[in-house]
């Protein structure tokens, strides 16, 4: 007998009673659906959360003092000794450190920013002028301040997109216009690109001026020896494969600056893009797991439903397997009639599952917003061939009892 | 033996039976439905088994109707023996040859007529299309022409089973075996459908064997085999007593007695 046929009889015999194989669909369906509306939402976070590192600039080591003393992702450190300028223009020397394309040193600390009588507190970057470069980041208005501004110590400020707002509610152009740091005139040069929230805060909400006017006018966080304190020092690695070899050569440049002996512990730490991605890989790998489980339970009760449902069908349908076997069904027609029928249910279960996961997919993420969830095409494939063996699986039994029927007693039963 | 629809000794039987026994185990107790069975059944007759409950009737109906095999002894059919066969053997055996009609029709229900006919087709390996010719030749055979589409719950008793007679025709085979085909139906529409037999055996010399304990089932028959404890204890060929062509049409009746009379004659 062909497979079609299977089909049709399975497709007849499962409309003739529609609410019992909607409901032994229903573990299917909220297995399937459960999973499906997880992953994508997972798919989501996790393409959200990428797309914030990608954002970060490209091929970025951060290089911040102190160890780590708390695993992920907590990244909190244990400063020690600051990092140094010093140590920034070491990394930049290309014989030391062959692939970095470029460095940039980053002093970070709040201030008071005020204009016209409204005053925000936000993080001020006290950066090199290298910093747009290294950070894959551009301003939207005016520009960066130069070289030679850092060079004669300007009180020039770029701001960040929200801290213009606020300071300029009415949009007014900018440039050249006057703000106090800390009760210090500075001359406004530019606006830097929206980037949003992220890892390592709102850099919207900050402003950007020279390390040398900052160290040396505002802050004055020098090391004993004069030197500029710096928070983190970026260095941009010419190609991703070289991160590697570029983290190798600044961890030894470090530690050699340092006077760390060996076999003594860094007293620093490096950070890539893909340290941080990875992190946030182990907590989607764990959801993943967690969602896995969820979706083995749910199918496994689904696929005892299954069995359960066909196992009853068979007893009630005994007169019509004995009559199928006395107009000459063999074992094997009547194994695939049954088989079929289960996997019906099953994969029909599942395409409802898939349908539910979507639209619930789709109504956290117009919920939330911030990020849309991706129903991927093999979730999809992957759940409907899964319900289906679960399917084919739980309806083994029943139909090979199906197929062991004796006509002569299948005929007889009442 | 004098046979009286124009075959001769040399035609091949439908069914040969010889020795026929089967035993069935009881727990501890071996129970001999069938203890030594000899009969052969030439193509065209009509013939009736006939027995009280126990008499071993309906074993030798599963075997004949290759539902079961015999414990000793040979069953040919068509020629080919049957009687060692395999389950799934035994149900292309069924498919290609034998026709069941029961008592209760054992239709589908939910189903169409025409799809009803089609099941034995189904199991044939036909293509859908040749499938449903068929099946409508064949209702149209048994007078159903216009209930083609027609489900189980929309058709009269007697509807029913000329489906299930539909369904045993359509494969075409060496034998229709009837259990009891006129048990669930009232006596008018029992003439109906025994006429209906008579009319194919007839017209299209289909071989038909009744299983039956119902004497006016019998009356149709042109051979009446009757069944005791397992043995064959009569086996007699005569005219049919109730026909659709018979001279004495007052013979279609209920009244057993005539019937009687009319094979004490004959003896």
């Amino acid at each position: 007998m062909k497979v079609l046929e299977a089909l049709r009889i399975a497709m007849r015999a499962l409309a003739a009673n529609k609410l019992r194989s909607v409901l032994t669909m229903l573990g299917i369906i909220i297995g399937v659906g459960a999973v499906i509306a997880l992953m994508s939402i997972g798919r989501g976070v996790e393409k959200y959360v990428t797309d914030q590192f990608a954002g970060l600039g490209s091929n970025l080591l951060f290089i911040a003092p102190g160890q780590i003393t708390e695993g992920p992702p907590s990244l909190r450190a244990n400063p020690v000794r600051s990092l140094t300028l010093g140590d920034m223009v070491a990394i930049a020397d290309r014989s030391r450190v062959p692939h970095v394309a470029a460095v940039a040193a980053d002093f970070q600390t709040r201030v008071q920013v005020s204009r016209a009588g409204k005053t925000v507190t936000v993080q001020a970057n006290a950066t090199t002028p290298e910093y747009p470069l290294v950070r894959n980041w551009n301003t939207t208005i005016g520009s960066y301040f130069s070289t030679l501004d850092s060079d004669e110590r300007q009180r020039v400020v770029v701001l960040g997109s929200e801290t213009y707002q606020q300071l300029f509610p009415n949009n007014e152009y900018p440039v050249d216009q006057t703000v106090q740091i800390n009760g210090m005139n500075f001359r406004v040069i530019g606006v830097m690109e929206s980037k949003g929230g992220g890892p390592g805060g709102n850099l919207d909400r900050s402003v950007f001026l020279p390390l040398t006017t900052g160290q040396d006018r505002l802050f004055k966080q020098k090391t004993p020896n004069g030197e500029y304190r710096v928070t983190v020092i970026y260095a941009s690695i010419d190609d991703s494969a070289n991160i590697p070899a570029a983290q190798e050569a600044i961890t030894e440049l470090m530690r050699e600056r340092r006077g760390i002996k060996y076999l003594d512990q860094d007293d620093f730490t490096i950070i890539s893009q893909n340290d941080l991605i990875s992190v946030f890989g182990d907590i989607l790998g764990a959801l993943t797991i967690f969602l896995g489980a969820i979706a083995a339970i749910s199918l496994l009760v689904g696929g005892i439903g299954i069995m359960n449902i066909m196992l009853v069908s068979v007893t009630e349908r005994t007169r019509e397997i004995g009559l199928r076997k006395a107009v000459g069904a063999k074992r094997g027609d009547v194994l695939i009639q049954f088989l079929i029928e289960a996997m019906t249910l099953a994969a029909i279960g599942g395409m409802i599952g898939v349908a539910l996961g979507w639209g619930l997919a789709q109504i956290v993420s117009t919920f939330f917003g911030e990020f849309q969830a991706v129903v991927g095409a093999d979730a999809v494939v992957t759940s409907l061939v899964v319900a289906t063996a679960v399917g084919l699986f739980f309806g083994i039994f029943p139909a090979f009892r199906a197929s062991r029927l004796n006509p002569i007693d299948a005929l007889r039963y009442e | 033996m004098v046979q009286k629809n124009g075959r001769t000794n040399s035609q091949i039987p439908v069914i040969a039976l010889h020795n026929i026994t089967k035993v069935y185990q009881m727990g501890d107790v071996e129970v001999h439905a069938l203890r030594g069975i000899d009969l052969e059944v030439y193509p065209g007759e009509m013939i009736a088994i006939m027995g009280p409950s126990g008499s071993g009737k309906s074993t030798l109906m599963n075997i004949i109707g290759c539902l079961d095999v015999p414990t000793s002894g040979t069953y040919e059919l068509d020629g080919k023996d049957v009687s060692r066969l395999k389950d799934d053997q035994l149900a292309a055996i069924r498919n290609h040859k034998i026709g069941f009609v029961f008592q209760n029709f054992n239709l589908l229900p939910r189903t169409t007529a025409v799809a009803n006919v089609e099941l034995p087709l189904i199991y044939a390996g036909m293509g859908g299309r040749q499938r449903r010719k068929r099946a409508e030749e064949a209702l149209r055979l048994v007078g159903l022409g216009d209930r083609f589409d027609h489900k189980p719950n929309e058709l009269s008793g007697g509807q029913q089973q000329r489906v299930a007679i539909a369904r045993a025709l359509v494969n075409e085979p060496s034998m229709i075996l009837a259990d009891e085909p006129t048990g669930n139906l009232d006596t008018k529409t029992s003439v109906e459908i025994m006429e209906l037999f008579q009319r194919l055996n007839r017209e299209r010399g289909i071989t038909i064997v009744f299983v039956t304990h119902n004497p006016e089932t019998a009356e149709y028959c042109n051979r009446v085999v009757r069944i005791r404890d397992g043995l064959i204890e009569s086996d007699e060929t005569r005219q049919a007593t109730a026909s659709i062509h018979a001279p004495k049409p007052h013979a279609v009746s209920s009244n057993g007695h005539e019937a009687v009379t009319v094979k004490e004659r004959e003896r």
